[in-house]
């Protein structure tokens, strides 16, 4: 289970999150103990109420990493205090493309994780946690257990922890393979044993979550920066990042880089130039043609940009969102068209279906990019994905659809002499250096003339 | 008003309920926002998005919390970044909504251009053409080029049976959900879901035996698409061929408005009742109908109808005229002197009951019902019964409904649907007591359990104990429900008196929305009684508790008569013996076969006339069909045969007979065709040419109906507890099993698709 992750990418002298990238077997109970693991936990549970956390968190200016970098205490403070029970559900579901950063939590340092699940679970005085993993961490999901049980064995969870008459259980639930259940409403209604599709909004989770009672819903790598936070303070976070976005952050880096990985950094302070010199730099040293700050999801940032300062707001004002931090490099040997078509592809696959223009126009798109990578595209097709994207914009449920559009508006925008190049280059249905992707997906006829899948 | 919201739409000022949703505060002034998901009775799910609008809020200065004015002085209103779903935004002070922007007609051609990219638009040979949201909406909103390659569209199947009774055409469907929400929230029956995903996501049944549920047919209705078609109908019409007619079904006490929708037919010579619609009437049925008002309706054009009067000559029946066979009946009615005896069926109109009973009273006869249980009760559940405007739309937080023996899904389902919302959604507690379980039983507060037959003991003897543990004195409404399974007469009237001391103990006798809700076994049940018991004005005056209708307790059964006249009994077991018999009749029932004298009568469908519900509602049905054959209705033929017998009546019709029993009947005085044809607009809007907003339900124009009001409620004054003794079971009783909606009977053998449902019948009732 372990080693899973090659590169241990050391980018800071001590980690916030990344500590097993400096103490060996932190995964384990006691050595997590020996490096002021619980230490939090036990400050919280004998020194604290709950409020105070809540505004530690606050102080903090800590938002929340699972994308939409909601100020985690803010949204903690939303909890009714006089509905019991609460719940806090913690969102493993980790499926943005390119991001890794929750897997080696859970893997590599799952003690801090579920310290800080106990934090949030004080503040808000929830009694049971749910820790929502994707399915296919079931590898992990063992490691984490092992590490709950440990923590039950050592009373740090259960009845009366640590004799302050404060209960918490934690449970882990796998999810079933749906990359709309990372959406915190769909999580819940997944986590119900219902359809993974998003919820109408009011009412939010706060008010009526898990089984219509209030819920906090946040990210792994959020509640893991609890633990530092309560044990050494808002202002000792706040030396790392900026005024707005403070604290560190994982950036997960994958693409064309030498040395693709997780590296946790100060927000605001690198540049995405040096965050891929950190990456080992691009594969052959070609030239950057693009990035994916936050994966499929994201607005794509051409090469002009890459200077670019790594924290949210910063990222926002040069025409993307850093979200999740999954940073896919493209290199110039990557087709934008071809690229574009994977997320669309992607999207058109993850789409849950319930509204209309998320699940019809994800689904013309990626039939526009069908025929204009198999050799019969018009520069009128280019166009009309165009205004497929325009028309699902603003119109949809959830933020599924709307970053559905990323990669379509944002490569049209960025790259349309690409598109233009690719419909003159590629005539005629003529076979090409796609054919056999094409095939291989169901969208062209193979050589029995047999359209496999659909 | 302190819970009224005010907004402006499109610059009209509107001001609604607090809670309501822009689009239905935009529907009050009629601005049709367009929509697909959204139903007036379903819970919002925002998701088809058609509802897309513009919607604004006064701009409000953080410091001082006042609206913020401009130079001119107008609230400055902040609009939100996005369009939002009209149909989940509830309406706030001082909102303002704009639906006529160019970026509201843009995002609703967008999200129709989308929904036609995967649609197949096989209009020309789908059931909904004509009647279609998709269509409509499409003409108003929509594109008018597709830019969607063809050949790219997505197919798939088309002929997928959900069931036995509903087809799905998955092509056709926009997942809209309202077929799956109305089974969830409407029915209870969880039955229908959506499976896999994006654009794969499909409507599937997961229930054993697939789509089970008495009230599949109303997700026909609410398909905004022809995804969902009937077993009975699809492929069998086209709408705008058929005609309408203003109807009511007859199955149970409900009274459900229906349409019937008819349609020449060259092979069958005639009229043939394609399909039946729901009619709305929020005080009745509201827009839902059950299977069985929707499918048994075959046996109006069934080929073994009777029709021809036929007499027994030699041993045999044999065809006769009308004048030969009015002939014979009269000559041995004269014979008979008072030696006669009718019984009534409860699914005959109330001016042919009428009829019959002033014929039999002129020729001093015994008249009695069939079956002949309820009318041991019909004069207390009239006496104690819910006010002339009680509307179970009413119950909710505070009020308790007591079911008793009765099963309401299977013997009244739109009760079914209403009670439980009552329950469910707004709050009413519920207990139960019942010998069994029922589907109610689900919603139940509390469940008392007593053996089988001893409802009325139990009543008796636990009434106290109820009231205190029940707290049914301090209950806003006590309403109470009860059925007469596996009672005899006697104990049927002990239980509803014993309810009816239950209502006078705790102070509910008499109040608008409480009082007795009878689970009769059809639709006239308590109109039959009312017209053949209370012909004697004397006995029918004298109050609450009065003796009304005392004679037709007595079993006529057990005595032999010289002549016995059976309207439209079926095979009723409860029929008295005769030197001759006369059955008026649909069908050659096993009766029938026995008879002397058979004489065709015209069904519900042919002919018009009113019918009183369960609770004791008036109401028209109109003629949908020709008549058939030289079949007559039930009124005529009394009349004729009254005729025979020197009494000239002349009546000219059903309106004409109806005005005479009104006179002569008091409960009934005040009311006349005039008074239950009136209609008036209600709430939600529906059945109009905006089908896409509450689908295919027709519209009332038939008149709601009126309902009499209780004697408790007439003379609150003259209110009497009865004599609470209630008597042991009898084995007559005890096999008066539970009477399930598909039960056998002459009725539903005929409809073609309901064959497989019905349950073999172990009572005659």
């Amino acid at each position: 289970m372990s080693g899973f992750y090659g590169t241990k990418n050391k980018t800071m002298e001590r980690h916030v999150l990344l500590r097993d990238v400096d103490v060996p077997n932190i995964r384990e109970y006691d050595v997590y103990v020996a490096n002021d693991g619980y230490a939090a936990w036990k400050k919280a549970l004998t020194t604290m109420k709950p409020d105070e956390v809540i505004n530690v968190v606050k102080d903090s200016g800590l938002r929340g990493r699972g994308g939409a970098g909601f100020p985690a205490g803010v949204k903690w403070s939303f909890i009714p205090k006089d509905i019991f029970p609460k719940y806090v559900v913690v969102n493993g579901d980790e499926s943005e493309a390119g991001t890794f950063k929750d897997h080696q939590i859970i893997d590599g340092n799952p003690h801090q994780l579920i310290e800080g699940v106990a934090l949030c679970a004080y503040a808000v005085q929830a009694n049971t946690s749910y820790i929502y993993l994707r399915g296919e961490f079931y590898e992990p999901a063992k490691t984490l257990q092992r590490a709950i049980d440990e923590a039950y064995a050592h009373g740090m969870l259960g009845k009366n922890v640590l004799g302050s008459g404060f209960d918490l259980d934690i449970h882990i639930h796998l999810g079933a393979g749906a990359y709309i259940c990372g959406e915190e409403t769909a999580l819940l209604s997944s986590l119900e044993g219902q359809l993974g599709q998003p919820r109408l909004r009011p009412p939010f989770p706060a008010v009526q979550g898990l089984y219509a009672k209030p819920t906090v819903i946040n990210n792994v790598e959020t509640l893991a920066n609890v633990p530092p936070i309560v044990l050494h303070g808002a202002q000792w976070y706040r030396q790392y990042g900026t005024e707005k976005s403070p604290g560190t952050k994982i950036f997960c880096v994958s693409g064309r880089v030498n040395k693709p990985g997780n590296y946790e950094l100060p927000l605001g302070k690198y540049t995405i130039r040096e965050l891929i010199e950190m990456a080992g730099g691009t594969m052959d040293g070609r030239p950057v043609k693009g990035v994916l700050p936050a994966g499929s999801s994201a607005p794509i940032l051409p090469a002009n940009l890459l200077d670019t300062k790594l924290d949210y707001e910063s990222v926002q004002a040069a025409g993307s969102i850093l979200g999740s931090a999954s940073f896919v490099i493209l290199d110039d040997t990557v087709d934008i068209v071809w690229a574009a078509r994977k997320m669309v592809r992607f999207f058109k696959h993850e789409s849950c279906g319930k509204c209309t223009p998320c699940r019809e126009g994800t689904y013309w798109a990626l039939k526009l990019y069908d025929k204009i990578l198999s050799g019969h595209g018009t520069l009128a097709d280019v166009d009309m994905i165009g205004e497929v994207a325009g028309q699902m914009a603003g119109k949809c449920f959830c933020l599924l659809g709307e970053f559905a559009t990323s990669p379509m508006q944002s490569t049209l925008k960025h790259f349309r002499a690409e598109y233009e190049a690719f419909i003159a280059n590629h005539q005629g249905g003529k076979m090409n250096g796609y054919t056999d992707e094409l095939i291989r997906e169901g969208v062209l006829a193979g050589p029995e003339g047999v359209i496999t899948r659909h | 008003m302190a819970d009224l919201v005010n907004l402006t739409i499109d610059g009209v000022p509107v001001s609604v309920p607090k809670g309501t949703l822009v689009v239905d505060a935009a529907k009050k002034i009629e601005n049709d926002i367009p929509v697909f998901c959204y139903h007036p009775k379903l819970k919002p799910v925002g998701m088809c998005r058609m509802c897309l609008v513009d919607i604004g809020m006064p701009k409000i200065d953080p410091a001082t919390k006042q609206p913020v004015r401009d130079e001119q002085g107008n609230v400055v209103i902040a609009f939100m970044p996005k369009l939002t779903t009209a149909c989940t935004t509830p309406v706030s002070e001082g909102m303002v909504v704009r639906t006529a922007t160019e970026q509201v007609r843009a995002a609703r051609e967008d999200i129709l251009e989308f929904l036609l990219t995967s649609h197949p638009l096989d209009c020309p040979i789908c059931d909904k053409g004509g009647e279609c949201p998709l269509q409509n909406l499409t003409l108003g909103f929509g594109p008018s080029v597709s830019r969607f390659d063809y050949d790219a569209k997505f197919h798939n199947e088309k002929h997928v049976p959900l069931g036995d009774l509903i087809y799905l055409d998955r092509e056709r469907c926009i997942q809209c959900s309202r077929c799956i929400r109305f089974q969830d929230e409407i029915a209870d029956d969880h039955v229908l879901q959506f499976h896999d995903r994006g654009r794969g996501m499909e409507i599937i049944t997961f229930s054993d035996p697939p789509f089970d549920s008495y009230f599949g047919g109303n997700t026909t209705d609410i398909c905004p698409v022809g995804a969902l078609t009937t077993a009975d109908f699809r492929f069998k019409a086209r709408p705008w061929e058929l005609a309408s007619t203003q109807s009511l079904c007859t199955h149970c006490p409900v009274g459900c408005n229906i349409t019937l929708n008819t349609r020449l037919e060259t092979k069958s010579g005639g009229y043939e009742i394609k399909r039946v619609m729901p009619r709305q009437n929020e005080q009745v049925n509201e827009i839902w109908i059950c299977d069985k008002g929707r499918y048994v309706h075959h046996f109006t054009r069934a080929e073994d109808r009777l029709r021809q009067p036929m007499v027994r000559r030699d041993g045999r029946l044999v065809e006769a005229t009308w004048e030969q066979a009015l002939q014979l009946v009269g000559e041995r009615l004269k014979a008979a002197g008072t030696s006669v005896a009718a019984v009534v069926g409860d699914r005959i109109a109330n001016e042919d009951a009428y009829l019959v009973a002033k014929l039999v009273r002129a020729l001093n006869g015994a008249i009695g019902m069939s079956p002949s249980v309820p009318a041991h009760y019909a004069d207390v559940a009239r006496a104690f019964g819910v006010g002339a405007h009680a509307n179970l739309a009413h119950l909710g937080k505070g009020d308790v409904i007591l079911v008793v023996n009765g099963d309401v899904e299977e013997q009244a389902p739109v009760w079914f649907l209403r009670l439980r919302q009552a329950v469910v959604d707004r709050g009413a507690a519920l207990v139960i007591a019942h010998s069994r379980s029922t589907k109610m039983h689900r919603y139940a507060r509390a469940i008392h359990r007593y053996e089988p037959g001893y409802a009325a003991r139990w009543v008796a003897d636990r009434s106290e104990e109820l009231i205190a543990k029940e707290s049914l004195k301090d209950a806003r409404n006590l309403l109470i429900v009860f059925g007469d399974e596996q009672l005899d007469g006697p104990s049927a009237r002990a239980l509803a008196q014993g309810l009816a001391n239950l209502l006078i103990a705790t102070g509910h006798a008499g109040k608008a929305d409480s009082g007795l809700l009878p689970l009769y076994p059809h639709a006239n049940t308590q109109g039959v009684f009312d017209v053949i018991a209370g012909a004697d004005r004397a006995a029918a005056s004298n109050g609450a508790n009065g003796k009304v209708g005392a004679d037709l307790r007595s079993p006529i059964c057990d005595s032999r008569f010289e002549v016995a006249w059976l309207i439209g009994v079926g095979d009723a077991s409860d029929a008295p013996s005769a030197g001759f018999t006369v059955v008026q009749e649909l069908f050659m029932t096993a009766l029938a076969k026995q008879a002397d004298v058979v004489l065709p009568a015209l069904s519900f469908a042919e002919r018009e006339g009113t019918f009183t519900s369960g609770d004791r509602r008036v109401q028209r049905f109109y003629r949908a069909l020709p008549p058939l054959g030289e079949a007559r209705p039930d009124w005529w033929i009394a009349q004729e045969i009254a005729k025979r017998l020197g009494h000239s009546w002349g009546f000219q019709g059903p309106a004409h007979i109806f005005a005479d029993l009104a006179h002569s009947i008091p409960h009934y005085s005040g009311l006349s065709y005039e008074v239950i044809s009136k209609s008036e607009p209600q709430w939600p809007p529906m059945g109009r040419g905006d089908l896409y907003y509450g689908g295919t339900v027709y519209d009332n124009t038939g008149g709601l109906g009126a309902r009499y009001a209780s004697d408790a409620e007439r003379d609150p004054a003259g209110v009497r507890p009865y004599d609470g003794a209630a008597p042991e079971p009898t084995i007559a009783g005890l096999e008066r099993r539970p009477r399930p909606l598909y039960r056998d009977g002459e009725l539903i053998r005929r409809s073609a698709v309901l064959a497989s449902h019905i349950v073999p019948a172990q009572e005659v009732a």
